[in-house]
């Protein structure tokens, strides 16, 4: 053969066949298209420059059901219903999901799928090899739905761990978040490797914000360094509804979050925020699609990006405005922050606007530190050195406030100085 | 002994030069203002006494408390007692002001040997020191200088002052952008700081901050030098002459 054997090709011979029919049927169509489009290359337009070289003559496996003691000492502590995954599956014992109103359905995905709670998934995606294949695989996950007009007392912590083995494995869990008619509620996802193997994790969410329903929903991904991380997250927001999202990627060695957004009702509020850090070896991506198909709605998209040593950032962001979503507002910028000569930063903001009432910008820059900032805190006796990371952190600690909800601010923040070092 | 001796300083900001042999000497416990027309050469005396990037001495000497202060570093001379108060203070979006006092007070502290501040002692300290100048928590939390009116930033600047301490203070157009309440609160903070063993160097175009902040000395600087020198008299007739006889004489 003259090409490489695609790296999740034996998976698809593994297919699952439980759960009903249209699951089947869901499956089947992911494997058929992931084998016409097979993994991603550079010269598709979208991975233009995130290239997945390193993994596809790579050997990988199906990541097992692991057992775990214990949550890492590291996962920030939060009083919140946690909800476990272990290389995608459910974790009964370390999840806490105990006091749940019976408004709201908080579980493992194959619990839900078995329950009936679920009567269709996947779309949201065309032309997604990773996410066809995530449909070829779809087996367990996480599933929240908040019924119609619930307001959730406290805020849901997704929890999903990779536990990697000697063999690079691969996880696939799906997250579902259904918010219904009114109803409101808090996800933060932390994304994290149980042990320093290299694992492969691809989730995929689909997640619903019905008619003047709001959801804050704020992921930090923090795998090791040896790993990948290629998320897919499709997500629909109705009329008069608020989608509060923030991603901050600080981990992996290749990692990309794509996040598409479709404003589907007037009034809409989307905010689709983030921050990232790349060191020595990293490679951090940050894709978008805003689609506005409703009038009068506003979405709003702000990335802060640190790029040290040799690492890599990546911001595609496009937003379209159809024709009948006139009175849009629509606002992108992404700012990057390079420490030194090897780093990069690659920046593809794309607007296509079809009405012609709007209000739309986009903006990208990329630079240096500030030297007036920089000789302000020396004028006042801090150290270079000192001052030099008192800014770097400043520069991502800043784009937080962003986030509505202040216990995730304070959770990321403490994410970034832990990566960064405390500053004596 | 003075505090700080300049001596024939020289400086330019790229090609040019601005400072062209000045001298000037306080000595602890004395208010010095230099007043002067725009492009004398005011700020550049500031920030070449902070040792900002970009203003270049080229000749003379600095001495400050008897000690060589054109071989350090701005944190190191800050450190040392040397406090420039901004004309335009910056903003440091994504840094407290709480936080970023801390690090420059604890910079100060490890510096002279002392112990460092903990957090609850530090703004139990610093609560004192802004209750004076009429600021509240909020705005101590508050990302430096972020979205503070020119009166709250000049604020900022005093109470920076009062939380370092330092030997010698150097004003730099304290006074612009600020109504008049304003002024009367940033002048009664640095009268406050006035002490025996403290100087301080007001650099101001108008005389209307020293009707507040009266000074022992009045400076003239014309074209990169100290043309003229006397008591507080001086800045009376300047606002009343204007700078036209220096200006012209340079």
């Amino acid at each position: 053969m003259s090409e490489m054997i695609d790296p999740f090709i034996k998976a698809l011979d593994q297919v699952e066949q439980t759960g009903p029919a249209w699951l089947d049927a869901l499956r089947k169509q992911g494997a058929q298209d992931y084998r016409t489009l097979a993994l991603p290359h550079v010269k598709l337009e979208q991975w233009k420059y995130t290239n997945l070289k390193d993994l596809r003559g790579a050997e990988i496996a199906a990541a097992d059901a692991a057992l775990l003691d214990a949550l890492p000492a590291t996962l920030p502590d939060l009083d919140a219903y946690r909800l476990v995954l272990v290389n995608g599956r459910f974790d009964a014992d370390l999840s806490d999901l105990g006091g749940l109103s019976d408004k709201a359905l908080v579980k493992g995905l194959e619990q839900a799928l078995e329950d009936g709670d679920i009567e269709t998934l996947g779309g949201g995606f065309e032309d997604a090899a990773l996410v066809s294949l995530s449909d070829a695989l779809l087996r367990d996950g996480a599933f929240i739905r908040i019924k119609r007009g619930h307001m959730l007392d406290k805020p849901i912590h997704l929890v999903i761990l990779s536990v990697g083995s000697d063999k690079l494995t691969a996880s696939h869990p799906r997250i579902v978040i259904d918010m219904q008619d009114g109803a409101s509620a808090t996800v933060i996802e932390t994304h994290m490797g149980a042990n320093d193997s290299a694992v492969v994790s691809l989730p995929v969410s689909e997640v619903t914000v019905a008619e003047k329903a709001r959801l804050g929903h704020y992921k930090q991904q923090l795998d090791n360094a040896q790993s990948y991380h290629l998320a897919h997250s499709a997500v629909t927001v109705a009329e008069g509804a608020t989608y509060d999202s923030f991603v901050l990627q600080l981990g992996g060695k290749l990692a990309r979050c794509d996040v598409r957004c479709l404003i589907d009702g007037a009034h809409a509020d989307v905010r689709v925020n983030g921050a990232y850090h790349a060191g020595n070896g990293q490679h951090v991506d940050n894709t978008s699609f805003i689609d506005h198909a409703a009038p009068d709605a506003k979405s709003a998209e702000n990335f802060r990006g640190v790029l040290d040593g040799d690492g890599r950032g990546v911001f595609q962001g496009k937003i379209l405005v159809r024709q009948i979503a006139q009175g849009t507002d629509g606002q992108q910028m992404n700012r990057a922050l390079l420490l030194s000569e090897k780093a990069e930063i690659d920046s593809k903001p794309e607007l296509e606007i079809y009405a012609d009432d709007v209000k739309c910008s986009h903006g990208a820059t990329a630079g240096d530190m500030d030297e007036d900032q920089l000789f302000y805190l020396m004028a006042r006796g801090i150290d270079a050195d000192t001052a030099r990371k008192l800014l770097i952190q400043a520069f991502l600690f800043d784009v937080l406030n962003e986030i509505d909800y202040a216990p995730a601010r304070e959770i990321f923040h403490d994410a970034i100085a832990a990566k960064l070092g405390e500053i004596a | 002994m003075s505090l700080l001796e300049i001596k024939d300083l020289q400086a330019t900001v790229g090609e040019k030069q601005i400072l062209k042999g000045l001298n000037l000497t306080l000595r602890p416990g004395e208010v010095h203002a230099i007043m002067g027309p725009n492009g004398a050469g005011k700020s550049t005396l500031g920030y070449s006494l902070a040792g900002r990037d970009g203003y270049e001495v080229t000749g003379g000497s600095v001495t400050f408390d008897g000690k060589d202060l054109l071989e350090m570093d701005p944190s190191e001379r800050a450190n040392e007692g040397l406090f420039l108060a901004f004309q335009y203070p910056v903003e440091i979006p994504g840094v407290a002001g709480t936080t970023f006092l801390k690090h420059a007070l604890n910079a100060k502290r490890r510096h002279h040997g002392e112990e460092e501040l903990d957090g609850l002692e530090f703004v139990k300290f610093l609560r004192g020191k802004a209750k004076e100048l009429g600021m509240n928590d909020e705005m101590l939390k508050r990302p430096v200088n972020v979205g503070f009116s020119g009166g709250e930033k000049k604020r900022n600047e005093t109470l920076q002052m009062s939380v370092l301490e330092p030997k010698l203070a150097v004003l730099d157009e304290t006074d612009s952008g600020l109504d008049i309440d304003a002024l009367r609160v940033v002048a009664d903070g640095v009268n406050r700081l006035r002490s025996p063993d403290r100087a301080i160097l007001v650099i101001t175009h108008y005389q209307r901050l020293l009707d507040y902040l009266v000074p022992d000395f009045v400076h003239v600087l014309a074209d990169g030098k100290i043309v003229k020198s006397g008591d507080k008299s001086l800045a009376l007739e300047l606002e009343e002459k204007g700078y036209a006889e220096f200006v012209s004489a340079a």
